[in-house]
């Protein structure tokens, strides 16, 4: 069950209203992405603490509705 | 059984499961048979780096699959744990390769030979 490339950014965009945020559909399928997300909100945490985030972020949507979505984390 | 009622022994698998192997995978499917380009991927990692691991296959059972993402409060698999330590899924093993921490880590760790 894909997700839309916006429906991704807007609930990134919600998550972290700081960032600046980069989508890329890798398999044109809209159920592989990556996603860049450069956030003050990832300062001085782990990289696993920085995509935790993430996932909380997509709310259990991550390994069901979204299957793939690598991620690219970096404090701003 | 339900996944939710073997979930205290899944949990128990998982937790002896990383206290007895120095690395172990997580994974779809086997080492040498990987289930998931992702997978793949880590396996790919830990074969150049020549560092042994057990691959555990999460395929083989559902409450399993469910258990590990509980554990390490995770929503994907592969899952790489390195001395009891979940150190991350695909993204961050990779990225840790490529930026050598990787190796720096399990050879402090006295893995590598």
């Amino acid at each position: 069950m894909p997700m839309p490339a916006d429906e991704l950014e807007a609930r990134l965009r919600e998550a972290f209203p700081d960032a600046s945020i980069a989508i890329e559909d890798l398999a044109g399928d809209g159920d592989h992405y990556r996603a860049r997300i450069v956030s003050t909100r990832f300062v001085g945490l782990s990289r696993i603490r920085q995509h935790q985030l993430v996932y909380a972020a997509l709310k259990g949507k991550m390994g069901g509705e979204l299957h793939a979505l690598a991620l690219e984390t970096t404090p701003a | 059984m339900t996944a939710d009622a073997e979930a205290p022994a899944v949990n128990e698998f998982i937790t002896k499961t990383v206290a007895e192997n120095d690395v172990v995978l997580f994974m779809k499917g086997f080492p040498d048979q990987p289930g998931c380009g992702f997978s793949a991927i880590v396996v790919q990692i830990l074969d150049h780096l020549g560092v042994g691991f057990a691959g555990v296959n999460v395929l083989q059972n559902d409450a399993l699959r469910q258990g590990i993402k509980s554990y390490s409060d995770w929503p994907t698999i592969p899952q790489l744990y390195v001395k009891g330590e979940f150190i991350g899924g695909c993204d961050i093993v990779r990225e840790m390769f490529q930026t050598g921490e990787l190796k720096t880590l399990l050879s402090e760790q006295g893995l590598l030979t």
